[in-house]
């Protein structure tokens, strides 16, 4: 059983889904981040976080995945302050939802003011809700950028067990894991962590506080990203219970702080009943079976 | 508060403990007075979390009181959360704000899965509303069975509220979603000859298509089956091999003006399924059970 703890769903299409639940993924979480592309309205973000509050759990459940999301305001739509004011008025209502464990993706994306901004706005947010926190470092300046987040989290007085920073690598990971936080890795070709790198930060570093993602979203990513990485590990001899715990435990102990995601509601999902069939699979559309077939992924299994 | 939320209420102090309902009666009475979107927010996203999601327990008082009072809502069937949210919404929609439509649209556009299902579901309670239109519109639009199901099963609204071509389409999208027609309220009463003809081409489709056709859908069709085509599908679904549509298709032909509706070598040939509708032992209630 593997948890992907960072995959925009909302990108991808069910063929991922087949795949993932095929390759033993029981459960996905949804970062609220932007599109590829920024929106320029409120009203485009409200629906946004609608459909990952509602459509995409349904999509998800359609394949016996579960799907949890995080809720924020990401550091790229941040530097539209008109935009950022209105879509702070409607965080907190979405951070109530069912199924929401955390406020994120949040974080830097240039280190500006005005995500400097919002993304202390949003912690405090965060404590009001008591919800965990996911960290987006930055993609440039990245060893700056994330020991800056961490400064801010703390000088708001934010717990770093209730921290997870995410798109880690080589060069950020032992601050992050001396600091007290959960280091999460987004296995994700070309930009981000390859999973033969990541193996060996796990001959180096053991595995706890560490959990893997994929980060799969519209770019070319891979959304077994956390499967294959898993399976290379065990290759290469990495403990099977530190696997377990990168590629499963830690993710929900981490988010299982939101009190909304249980190991429950995969292992025993409520019985099928009026109000909860859209949590089973019997409802599908047209009344079709998915198929989940027990095909492993053939496909080369180095993500570099 | 009409008598199936007053009695909703009764049976929900009863599943709480003190403390829960303590917390309900305040969010309730905060309501009253703090109109601001924030606290209805707030409200309805605090439910699940104060009060949890298990179902509602019924004493058997409770529950033979529900069943002569709205045998319709299947109440005992209603979680402690969609039970509250619908209450918190009845209030609303009791208070005499004059934005409630509109209040309730908005709702209804940020809600997550269940907020959905509670909230569609609480229009088991409401009057008839021309300004909910739109919101319930979209509701049917819905891809999610259980969204779906909120609006058209178990709830008396549509029933009294809908226009034709709304119910109508009800019906057929709940054929589309792989739903069932039993649970409707008002099933026979609302059908129509347009319906009978929309469900009619619906069949020939899902023949068309090598499909199996639930004989549910001709219990629609059956009293308005006045052309020879319609007939015609009838006496096919007879001999369809899809398990049911024969006693499907004989229940709705026992209700069919047509006057070779039932000619003597059909009779003959069907006489013990017809006898058993004859004695009510083979309804659409029993249908229903046997092969939904």
């Amino acid at each position: 059983m593997f948890i992907d703890p960072h995959a925009h769903m909302i990108s991808r299409v069910t063929d991922d889904y087949q795949r993932m639940a095929a390759a033993g993924v029981v459960a996905v979480i949804e970062p609220a981040f932007w599109l590829g592309q920024p929106r320029t309205h409120v009203g485009t973000y409200i629906d946004y976080l609608s459909s990952i509050v509602g459509f995409e759990r349904f999509r998800a459940s359609q394949f016996g995945i579960r799907h949890y999301c995080t809720i924020g305001l990401n550091s790229k739509e941040a530097n539209n302050e008109e935009l950022a004011e209105a879509v702070m008025e409607i965080l907190p209502r979405f951070a109530l939802k069912e199924g929401v464990v955390a406020i994120g993706e949040i974080g830097y994306d240039e280190q500006t003011e005005l995500e400097d901004k919002y993304f202390r706005l949003q912690l405090e947010l965060a404590k009001e809700v008591e919800l965990p926190i996911m960290i987006h470092t930055p993609h440039r300046d990245k060893k700056r950028g994330t020991s800056r987040s961490m400064d801010v989290c703390e000088e708001h007085g934010v717990d770093p067990s209730m921290v997870v920073v995410d798109h880690n690598n080589e060069e950020t990971v032992r601050e992050v894991l001396d600091r007290g936080y959960w280091a999460a890795f987004s296995i994700y070709p070309s930009t981000k962590m390859g999973n033969a790198r990541m193996v060996e930060i796990l001959a180096g570093y053991g595995a706890d506080r560490i959990m893997v993602d994929s980060a799969c979203d519209w770019g070319i990513s891979e959304p077994l990203g956390v499967a294959k990485t898993a399976k290379l590990a065990l290759q290469r001899g990495i403990p099977v219970e530190h696997v377990r715990k990168v590629c499963y435990q830690n993710a929900l102990d981490a988010y299982g702080q939101s009190g909304q995601m249980n190991e429950d509601d995969w292992l025993n999902p409520p019985a099928i009943d009026q109000r909860s069939v859209y949590e089973g699979n019997s409802i599908l559309r047209g009344g079709r079976e998915p198929i989940i077939t027990d095909a492993r992924d053939k496909d080369d299994l180095l993500i570099s | 508060m009409n008598t199936t939320a007053t009695l909703l209420c009764d049976c929900l102090q009863e599943s709480l403990s003190n403390e829960q309902w303590r917390w309900f009666e305040s969010r309730r009475r905060l309501l009253n007075t703090d109109t601001s979107d924030q606290a209805l927010h707030v409200t309805l996203g605090m439910i699940p979390r104060k009060m949890g999601r298990a179902s509602i327990s019924w004493t058997p008082t409770l529950e033979q009181t529900a069943l002569t009072l709205c045998p319709d809502t299947r109440l005992s069937h209603w979680s402690v959360d969609t039970a509250a949210r619908a209450l918190v919404i009845n209030d609303l929609a009791n208070s005499g704000r004059h934005d409630f439509a509109n209040t309730y649209a908005n709702l209804c556009r940020t809600a997550d899965l269940n907020e959905q299902i509670s909230l569609y579901r609480a229009t088991s309670l409401f009057e008839p509303d021309d300004a909910l239109d739109t919101a319930l519109g979209e509701g049917l639009r819905t891809s999610i069975q259980a969204v779906f199901e909120a609006i058209a099963h178990h709830n008396p609204y549509p029933q009294k509220a809908f226009d034709t071509h709304r119910w109508n389409h009800m019906v057929l999208k709940a054929l589309f979603i792989d739903s069932t027609l039993h649970p409707i309220v008002g099933l026979e009463e609302r059908s129509n000859p347009e319906l009978a003809i929309i469900l009619c081409d619906y069949a020939h489709e899902r023949w068309a298509a090598g499909r199996a056709v639930t004989a549910e859908l001709w219990r629609c069709v059956g009293p308005f089956a006045t052309r020879d085509e319609q007939l015609a599908d009838l006496h096919r679904a007879l001999e369809d091999a899809t398990p049911g549509s024969t006693q499907g298709a004989l229940l709705a032909l026992v209700n069919c003006p047509h006057p070779d509706a039932l000619p003597e070598p059909l009779r003959e040939k069907h006489s013990r399924t017809l006898a058993d509708i004859g004695r009510e032992k083979l309804t659409w209630d029993s249908w229903y059970k046997t092969y939904v």
